[in-house]
């Protein structure tokens, strides 16, 4: 690690925190969509669009209702989640036996209706979404100023994404997803209602990307194409981590935010591609993904 | 004409089988690409040149694509990184190494190919969905190539392209010569794919679609078929793009941004998938939306949104697939 | 009624109703209607043209004006063809607005070998009017030599002499960077360190610390758009302007400011061609903006309203429409409108004015909605902009 002089180890240190707390939105959306993927089989472009329509929700709480930060947080994802559950209902429960191809075609093009519809009724400009009070400030750790409302996000963010876990992987709930996963109708022969076990799912996985939505409104623009490029990178965090395990999927979403924080540093240009980069030489090594497991 | 009864007649050589199934009738088709030239042969005196220009270069991208998807079964949505490639180098060659368009057309198809061998050479390891995301994210590695690239000229593009003289010697300055130009590519690029689609090659290919552990059982390299398909597409896509560079003379970011690769799915979706002239119905129909749609704003985005689910929903076969339904003929 | 009565009855109509002669002139709004500059182009442009037309009284000075308008979605392909449709087919006279540097450069290349007529309010690139200058085309409210130079000069002799930049990494974010370096070390100060942001981007914080630990006075924004408001954002979350340094925007327009928040946005410098609350002349027509739109105007939409005017008025003086007559007509009056004042449209096509730095004020000094800036220093017209000969257009003998 000879390339580090020249850097302090506290800037660097101060770069790594940065890129966990990145990594915390990677986590929250590959999590989604690696729970969706799982159980749907569907590749849900709508993500990133679901992903911005939650910080859309926590703006529009505020300005025409006046509910707070703190509220938003358990409101948007209940909304965006029931959005969620009505799409899934009407459109991608009829494609179940079809081709994954319609699914992503599907996806896609709501995704297109839903930013083309915030661009028209709210511009493009962005809004303005102020941090809450009680997280405003910061705390001066030494190395670096660490605003409160950063550290808040990566808390959040991991109490979400192991609680996910948890629930997915130690629970009796989670066992009957699982099995589902793996054989629908043989869980069906057990007395359990698949259909709405399979809507519920999609449900939280797009609750999550709201809750995400809600997390990102104060410190990134809030405009309708902040999922758009988003979205891309996050395909690529699934590719890397493959869809084998929940675990995998958080572990890659944070794994990559460090990664990308240390590029930043080392050799900013390279930021944006290094992601992608990751993921080619993933491919060649081992194309089912870090934590997949071959198809 | 002749050249498509020779390629008729060589796929009825190579294909007894399928003449068998009544698949391909030769004379059906020979109809409706004699159609489909002649209309492209009045098009530009009754419709506005470069408009018609514009149809024709993406109509020839949709097809490509739906070699790949339609025929191959593979979602690429990624084509944009072949197609404004393609389009960067043709632009780039003529502007400023002063090639001849043919030759500057020609070494953006050969640019797009090579891209389409090393990323379809990766790429065709995951199937399926993957297969698609691994796609858009070698494009979006494209795209940051194009922003940043000195030669590209970043936000603005590459503009003003010379059209300059066909090889040294015809010059298409005016619409009406480049609209010659773009017709001949883009017919003969058509002729191509129809030839592929219609060989034991592509055969194979709708094998490999159908059940891919069958093919492999049978002895086919499936990986080699799927990578030449993938380094086919990308190459015809390369061409389209080159030609485009000619028509509007200039190259910019949108043609390899991914929505211009959403774009290509849609006209493919909306045309007909795995259908021979499907893709060009559907670049007809999307790029004429865009067109005429251009005074109302954003809700090009959300008109496209909503043809995008009702495809899907309603009409996976597409236009020409219904249609298709209707004669029980395959077109 | 015999023939005779028929002609003199319309000579005389003629002759009342209108002056000696009349033109039919037809201008095309061709902008960005859905994107990222939908906001401070988009209808808003439309509306400042019609305002134009009807503020000249064109009809009843004999000009017969039709506008059209339509989306160029920001590709350069859909407006090259939306342009050449509009001029070939259509006799679309005049192209106004275009931002987009892009797409801008695209008609701008249609609009001199169709020998029509380009106001460009909307795009940046100085190259409008430097080695791509054309004879057909006037750039009117600003570009990146203006902004470069305005904030950078303005900023050095206030007190900031020592700049680091946050640079998006394309051709245009390199160009700001650039001009605007070359300027700050003109003007006596440093350049103490730049990082190049991929683009577009959305987390600023990491460049924002080598930024702040870098101890320049000053942080240059070197970006547009979302990343600008994005850099902003995150600069006042991490307390860097509290801490004393200053961002300077680059690109930044007051629907930005007004996207950010005040609370955000305090402190920032920015450079722009007008502002709605500059003086009587731009409070009135500002007012009567917002009541057709719900917004104050952008400096590109007044200087659309500024430059269809203009138009309009060398028009109504040559009693004709000719591309190239209409240009040195309006080359030849002195440029005079309540929203830029005085100024001239120089040889090169650059149309020029005075130019403002601006100060973001505090919520405290707000007294308003849309009250967002303080006036730190205005560069008279002649200074504002790239001297001529130093462009490299051909146009300038």
């Amino acid at each position: 690690m000879f390339e580090l002089i020249g850097i302090p180890p506290q800037a660097l240190f101060g770069q790594l925190l940065l890129g966990l707390i990145n990594g915390s939105f990677y986590a929250m959306l590959s999590l989604g969509l690696a729970i969706i993927f799982g159980l749907l089989n569907i590749i849900n472009f709508t993500h990133g669009a679901q992903y911005m329509l939650g910080a859309f929700v926590a703006w529009m709480l505020l300005n025409y209702l006046g509910i707070s930060y703190w509220w938003a947080l358990f409101l948007v994802p209940v909304i965006v989640g029931a959005t969620g559950i009505v799409i899934e209902r009407l459109l991608i429960s009829r494609l179940y036996h079809l081709d994954h191809l319609y699914g992503l075609l599907l996806t896609f093009g709501i995704a297109l209706i839903m930013q083309g519809v915030l661009r028209n009724n709210y511009g493009i400009s962005g809004l303005p979404y102020s941090i809450p009070p009680q997280l405003a400030g910061g705390q001066n750790l030494g190395f670096m100023f660490l605003p409160n409302y950063r550290g808040w996000v990566v808390v959040a963010s991991l109490f979400v994404c192991l609680g996910t876990w948890f629930v997915i992987e130690k629970t009796r709930l989670g066992a009957y997803l699982r099995a589902a996963t793996e054989n629908p109708t043989l869980v069906g022969a057990f007395g359990i209602n698949v259909p709405l076990m399979i809507t519920l799912t999609y449900g939280f996985g797009v609750a999550l990307a709201g809750f995400a939505g809600v997390l990102a409104a104060p410190i990134y623009s809030v405009n309708p194409n902040m999922g758009a490029e988003l979205i891309i990178v996050v395909f690529a965090v699934v590719v890397i981590g493959g869809m084998g395990s929940i675990l995998g999927a958080i572990l890659t979403g944070f794994g990559l935010g460090l990664v990308e924080g240390l590029t930043r540093v080392f050799y900013p240009e390279g930021s944006a591609v290094v992601i992608f980069v990751i993921m080619a030489i993933v491919l060649m090594i081992k194309p089912a993904g870090l934590f997949g497991r071959t198809a | 004409m002749t050249a498509v009864t020779e390629t008729d007649a060589a796929s009825a050589v190579a294909e007894p089988r399928i003449r068998k199934k009544g698949m391909g009738m030769p004379a059906r088709h020979m109809v409706i690409l004699a159609l489909l030239l002649a209309a492209g042969i009045i098009a530009p005196f009754m419709l506005y040149p470069v408009f018609v220009m514009k149809i024709l270069c993406f109509a020839l991208f949709a097809c490509a694509l739906n070699l790949l998807l339609g025929f191959g079964g593979l979602l690429s949505f990624g084509h944009a990184a072949y197609f404004g490639s393609a389009s960067y180098v043709a632009a780039h060659a003529a502007k400023v190494w002063g090639l001849s368009p043919e030759l500057s057309i020609l070494a953006g198809t050969g640019a797009a190919a090579l891209l389409g061998l090393i990323f379809g050479s990766l790429a065709i390891r995951r199937q399926g969905i993957y297969f698609a995301m691994v796609t858009l994210a070698f494009a979006q590695m494209i795209y940051f190539f194009a922003l940043q690239a000195p030669f590209t000229g970043g936000e603005d593009g590459i503009q003003g392209v010379p059209r300059g003289n066909l090889f040294g010697l015809i010059s298409i300055q005016s619409h009406f010569a480049t609209y010659w130009m773009v017709l001949a590519i883009t017919f003969i690029g058509l002729l191509i794919i129809y030839r592929v689609i219609h060989s034991p090659f592509g055969q194979v290919l709708k094998a490999i679609r159908e059940n891919e552990p069958r093919a492999i059982s049978l002895g086919y390299h499936v990986n080699r078929y799927k990578l030449t398909v993938f380094v086919l597409s990308a190459t015809l896509a390369g061409l389209a793009g080159a030609t485009k560079a000619f028509v509007f003379q200039l190259a910019s970011l949108t043609d390899v941004h991914w929505t211009m690769s959403g774009e290509v799915v849609l006209m493919t979706l909306l045309g007909g998938m795995g259908t021979v002239f499907g893709p060009i119905v559907g670049a007809v129909v999307i790029v004429s939306m865009q067109n005429y749609l251009a005074t109302w704003g954003a809700w090009v985005t959300i008109v496209q949104g909503i043809v995008f689910v009702i495809c899907v929903m309603l009409f996976r076969e597409g236009i020409v697939g219904v249609l298709q339904k209707w004669l029980k003929k395959t077109l | 009624m015999n023939m005779k009565t028929i002609l003199l009855g319309s000579i005389a109509a003629a002759v009342f109703a209108a002056p000696a002669y009349a033109v039919d002139v037809k201008i095309g709004v061709l902008n960005d209607r859905s994107g990222i500059y939908a906001d401070l182009a988009g209808e808003g442009s439309v509306i400042a043209t019609r305002m134009a037309v009807e503020d000249f009284d064109a009809a009843g000075k004999g000009i017969n004006v039709e506008i059209v308008s339509a989306d160029h979605q920001n590709r350069p392909d859909v407006g090259s063809t939306i342009a050449r449709q509009w001029y070939d087919q259509e006799n679309v006279d005049v192209i106004v607005d275009v931002p987009t540097s892009s797409v801008a450069l695209a008609v701008h290349d249609i609009t001199r070998e169709l020998d029509k007529v380009f106001l460009n309010s909307g795009a940046a690139t100085s190259d409008l009017t430097g080695s791509a200058c054309s004879p057909n085309t006037i750039h009117w409210t600003y570009d990146t030599w203006q902004l470069a130079d305005g904030t950078g000069r303005a900023v050095v002799e206030n007190g900031g002499d020592t700049w680091f930049f946050l640079t998006a990494d394309y051709a245009f974010g390199h160009a700001l960077e650039r001009d605007t370096s070359a300027v700050v070390e003109a003007s006596g100060g440093t350049v103490v360190g730049t990082v190049r942001t991929p683009f577009p981007g959305t987390d600023f914080s990491s460049f924002l610390l080598q930024a702040q630990s870098s101890g320049a006075k000053v942080i240059g924004l070197a970006n547009a758009g979302g990343d600008t408001v994005n850099s902003i954002k995150q600069a006042s979350e991490f307390g860097i302007t509290q801490a004393g340094q200053s961002l300077a925007g680059l690109l930044v327009f007051v629907n930005d400011i007004h996207a950010l928040g005040l609370q955000t946005a305090q402190g920032l410098l920015l450079t722009e061609s007008f502002y709605w609350d500059l003086n009587d002349g731009t409070r009135e027509w500002s007012a009567r903006f917002e009541e057709q739109t719900g917004n104050k105007p952008s400096m590109v939409q007044a200087g659309v309203y500024s430059s269809v005017l203009h138009y309009l008025k060398a028009v109504e003086a040559l009693g004709d429409k000719g591309s190239q007559e209409v240009i040195a007509k309006m080359k030849e009056l002195p440029t005079d409108d309540p929203l830029f004042g005085q100024g001239e449209v120089r040889a090169d096509g650059r149309k020029t004015h005075d130019s403002y730095l601006f100060r973001v004020k505090t919520p405290e000094e707000s007294e308003g909605p849309w009250d967002y800036y303080e006036t730190v220093s205005t560069t008279p017209a002649a200074q504002a902009f790239r001297p001529l000969e130093e462009g490299g257009c051909s146009l300038v003998e």
